[in-house]
């Protein structure tokens, strides 16, 4: 039978409580640098990898922050830990030690 | 012949200006159409950037219009203004009438009702609060709760409510509502630390001497979040809880969450007081309806009619700081003018 109706599209929103915070909290705990980003996008225009591919180092803290972290692993992947972010963030968040935090989260977290 | 200014109104902006005037040996009336002095300041709590004590702010005021130059009429209103021969006539609602060589305008501003933003059930849902109501509680007690008495988990903070919105009348921005949610969200926090505390913002406005430093403070010490996106609206769940949505700007996706106290951060916005008179003495108001200055820069004191001058918030919101300057500035525009 073909298939119909509204499960097909999968939804968009951010169902907040439903989402799994343990990711956000553990990056935190081990990095808390991380807390004060303004999503200013600094890290994501010098981003060797983002200029060159589809990756957005700044959307996903945000989605980290909101628990949305389906594609995590996929997206993070693309990081080549050069750390040019971390020269040019105005809060001085280390962000290379945020994204080894977060794959060292999604192994334990899977 | 000692020269006289009437002020009319008796917020700080008012009381400082009595003040500074008097000091330079000029007479003045100061008329509150209260009970008494301090305005919104006088029934506010902690100020923002540094948690002082609001009371200290009016009772230094109060101590300085201890003068032979100041006399004070309280729970007095205008009737009428007239202008014979370059001097101003003021009537009261107590039968009196004063002689005054000028006029200074310090009416201040209203606060916008939230309920004219329907969608955020203000007055319907009964955990929906206004940043008022909520600074009114942190005064009066040591916890707070849901109408329920069940301690929150999470509150939200609604940025912009009744400011930058020109659907509920007003454009412009109150510019003190976002330092405001920054320090009542951290007030909060101190009180019910376990609970989570999130800002819906459009715009983070940290302009203001130190509002940058609460702001990363709020963050770092107190864990407050932030979210950019404006709230498209509020509804109540079963237990008095409210589901509400917004779009995460940030990563452009749709977000819900439910919160079990939601804090409007209410705009301010011209006062009734200011537009009376206002139309009376044929002042001119700008767009915003807030008054006019012809020269935005270099004369912000004086209105469109020679002799009537403004002080604080009726030309635009203002913090406690700005609105104590123009205070200052205007003493002395009227001071040069009547001389």
């Amino acid at each position: 039978m073909k298939e119909f109706g509204f499960s097909i599209t999968k939804d968009r929103q951010i169902d907040y409580d439903q989402n799994d915070h343990r990711l956000l909290n553990f990056v935190l705990e081990n990095e808390p640098s991380f807390i004060v980003c303004i999503s200013c996008g600094g890290c994501t225009a010098t981003c060797s990898a983002g200029n060159l591919i589809d990756f957005n180092i700044r959307k996903l803290n945000i989605l980290i922050r909101r628990g949305e972290t389906e594609d995590l692993e996929r997206e993070i992947n693309k990081c080549m830990l050069c750390g040019k972010c971390m020269l040019v963030c105005p809060r001085g968040i280390n962000t290379r030690n945020v994204i080894l935090k977060i794959k060292e989260a999604i192994q334990k977290f899977r | 012949m000692t020269k006289k200014v009437v002020i009319i109104g008796g917020g700080i902006a008012g009381m400082e200006a009595a003040s500074t005037l008097s000091r330079m040996n000029i007479d003045v009336l100061l008329i509150e159409k209260k009970q008494q002095l301090g305005g919104h300041v006088g029934e506010w709590d902690h100020l923002f950037p540094n948690f002082r004590n609001a009371r200290e702010i009016t009772r230094s005021l109060l101590y300085d219009l201890q003068d032979k130059h100041i006399k004070i009429c309280t729970s007095t209103e205008i009737t009428g203004i007239s202008k014979k021969s370059g001097k101003f006539e003021v009537r009261t609602t107590q039968q009196q009438t004063f002689k005054a060589d000028s006029i200074l305008l310090s009416t201040g501003f209203d606060l916008f009702d939230a309920r004219k933003k329907e969608e955020y059930g203000y007055g319907i849902y009964e955990n929906v609060i206004t940043s008022v109501d909520l600074e009114q509680k942190l005064k009066e007690s040591n916890v707070l709760t849901m109408a329920s008495g069940v301690i929150p988990k999470r509150i939200a903070m609604i940025h912009c409510v009744g400011s930058r919105d020109e659907k509920s009348g007003y454009f412009h921005c109150s510019k003190v509502c976002c330092i405001t949610a920054v320090k009542q969200a951290i007030e909060v926090k101190q009180k019910l630390p376990h609970a989570e505390i999130f800002c819906f913002y459009m715009d983070l406005r940290m302009y203001g001497k130190k509002f940058e430093e609460l702001y990363r403070e709020a963050q770092e010490k107190w864990g407050i979040q932030f979210v950019r996106g404006r709230l498209s609206e509020a509804a109540e769940n079963m237990d008095g809880s409210l589901q509400i949505k917004s779009e995460d700007t940030l990563s452009g996706r749709p977000l819900k969450m439910n919160v079990d106290l939601m804090v409007l951060m209410i705009g301010m916005v011209p006062s009734e007081s200011t537009t009376f008179l206002g139309k009376m003495l044929g002042i001119h108001f700008s767009e915003d309806g807030f008054i006019n200055h012809d020269d935005i820069h270099l004369e912000n004191n004086l209105t469109n009619v020679p002799g009537i001058f403004t002080a604080g918030t009726v030309t635009s919101p203002m913090t406690i700081t700005d609105t104590i300057a123009d205070a200052r500035s205007a003493a002395l525009k009227i001071a040069t003018y009547i001389s």
